[in-house]
């Protein structure tokens, strides 16, 4: 199943055919194709469990696994990670996965990609990051993490972003604010998000994916989750 | 009052040996998770990469700087068999940590073997500076000189090594590599280029760990089976002071140096308690992991 996107690779950011992947003997994603647009927000949702997080990973190349995968117009199906990020894909993983032992200016600091990083975008956007730029990064709040998450790849200009469950465990102050940065990003690159919370992938996403069971369910655009029913059935959750 | 100064310097200067082989194993394990077991033989042919250096100088050279050039030929052979068993052996290897140890474990054997082959049991004399023989007066003590330049290197290489793991690029990618490897790779960093770099630089500590042992503890005799033997010591000192911590290794590697020399002197020179002194190595591992199983300072699992 694909969204109505363009025909020419060229509008694609991320096209995917026959994604599988299989962990501990457990076939998480069973034959996967998708397609994200080049520009605006693509939201990856599912019931827990699903293989959303592990979609993410497959296309970095952190989980084993099968298909064709096109990143920024390359086949990159086999690349190590580093290799495949450095097309321009930055990511923001699920459980922020902060150094804990490093501060959180060595932090930043490993996450320079370009000669010139962006600090001050960074700074301007998550102030707190620079007031606490000394601090270890395993003291800091959950949602401090998740500055700290989002800051890494602001340092740099992505043509790509792959964002995991951003407001995850986050409290209502810090969703306001990460959506609001989201919502920036999204008009400036292509971005490629898991989120279980509707709400905020009505306010941020163009497009919408939902997996269920290793496999695509529905695509489409975000005004589909619009409609209760469908919410219900493909989310088991309520869309009011 | 003086002998037991003399005998804590010596001890100190044991712990900086200790230290210089353990700091590789720690760094090796905090990043790979590997259990390298063939730092051993790294140690043993940095000394013998020393004597072979050492024997062709000639025979008026007696000078620091020939010292120096000899402990750099040990350093760089460590070194470079350190990273060629990275790239070559255990590369191949990663995610299969079975594998790895089986590795390392059968390259001693064949390294120890060749050695052996080739140069015999018995052991041989490294030709040393006589100032690095001779010993320095402290009041009535007589300190030997080896003691303050084996303390001098371990000192040194902490403070080389706390410097690269905080203030280099290089240095933080191993720190955190050590917590999340596929997260580094997630920023687009090649961790093999870190892995290899924490392979050098354990094998070049270990290799200028060799030739210290030899010169300083040794009477400046090397043989193919004596890097094993400081091997056990060396793993002992990295699980006291916790798996992956430098810091830890460090205070573990001083404190088991003292408490060897100290029991060893004090306890163990009468007939039949030669080896009391590592006996109670082993015993003050006992009691540190009862209080402290993860070590003094190593991560929480």
């Amino acid at each position: 199943m694909t969204l109505d996107a363009g025909s020419a690779h060229d509008n694609l950011a991320v096209e995917v055919t026959g994604l599988r992947a299989d962990i501990a003997g457990s076939s998480i994603l069973q034959g996967i194709d998708l397609q994200v647009p080049t520009g605006g927000v693509t939201a990856l949702l599912g019931r827990n469990g699903v293989g959303k997080t592990t979609t993410l990973r497959a296309l970095l190349g952190l989980v084993p696994a099968s298909g064709t995968v096109r990143i920024l117009g390359r086949d990159v199906a086999g690349w190590p990670t580093h290799k495949i990020v450095r097309l321009g894909v930055g990511y923001v993983p699920e459980d922020r996965d902060v150094f804990a032992r490093l501060t959180v200016r060595e932090n930043l600091r490993l996450a320079e990609s370009v000669a010139s990083p962006r600090y001050a975008r960074v700074y301007e956007l998550f102030p707190e990051l620079a007031q606490r730029s000394r601090q270890f990064a395993g003291t800091l709040s959950g949602g401090q993490q998740q500055m700290l998450a989002i800051g890494r790849v602001l340092l740099n200009d992505w043509p790509l972003l792959l964002i995991d469950e951003p407001t995850k465990g986050l409290s209502p102050l810090f969703v306001t604010e990460v959506v609001d940065v989201l919502q920036r990003l999204g008009t400036a690159c292509s971005v490629l998000m898991v989120e279980q919370n509707v709400h905020v992938v009505r306010k941020l996403a163009s497009q919408v994916i939902v997996l269920d069971r290793g496999r695509i369910v529905h695509a489409g655009h975000a005004d589909d989750l619009g409609e209760e029913n469908l919410v219900r059935r493909l989310l088991g959750v309520s869309g009011a | 009052m003086s002998t037991f100064i003399a005998i804590t310097v010596s001890g100190l200067a044991l712990g900086a040996v200790y230290f210089l082989v353990a700091s590789g194993l720690s760094l090796i394990y905090g990043l790979m998770d590997v259990l390298n077991f063939a730092h051993g033989v790294f140690l043993t042919l940095g000394a013998y990469a020393g004597w072979a250096v050492a024997s062709r100088l000639p025979a008026a050279t007696n000078s620091a700087a020939a010292f120096a050039l000899t402990a750099c030929a040990a350093t760089a052979c460590g070194a470079a068999i350190a990273a060629a068993t990275e790239l070559v052996l255990i590369r191949p290897l990663y995610r299969r940590p079975v594998g790895q140890i089986l590795v390392t474990i059968g390259l001693d054997l064949a390294l120890v073997g060749l050695l052996l082959g080739v140069f015999g049991s018995n052991s041989r004399t490294i030709a040393v500076p006589a100032w690095l023989t001779s010993v320095t007066r402290l009041g009535s003590e007589r300190i030997p000189n080896g003691d303050f330049v084996a303390l001098g290197a371990g000192v040194a290489v902490l403070t080389v090594l706390t410097w690269f793991l905080h203030r280099t690029r290089y240095g933080i990618i191993i720190r955190a590599g050590a917590e999340n490897r596929d997260m580094v790779r997630a920023l687009g960093i090649n961790v093999g280029r870190a892995f290899t770099l924490v392979f050098t630089v354990g094998g070049a500590a270990a290799g200028l760990a060799g030739l210290l042992n030899s010169v300083v503890f040794n009477g400046a005799l090397i043989d193919p089976e004596q890097g094993d033997e400081l091997l056990i010591f060396a793993f002992i000192v990295v699980v006291i002071g916790g798996l992956g911590s430098i810091a830890g290794s460090a205070i573990a590697a001083v404190l088991v140096g003292l408490v060897q020399v100290y029991v060893g002197f004090y306890a163990g020179s009468g007939a039949g308690l030669a080896q009391l002194g590592n006996i109670s190595v082993v015993l003050f591992l006992a009691m540190v992991l009862l209080v402290r199983p993860r070590g003094l300072l190593g991560r929480t699992a």
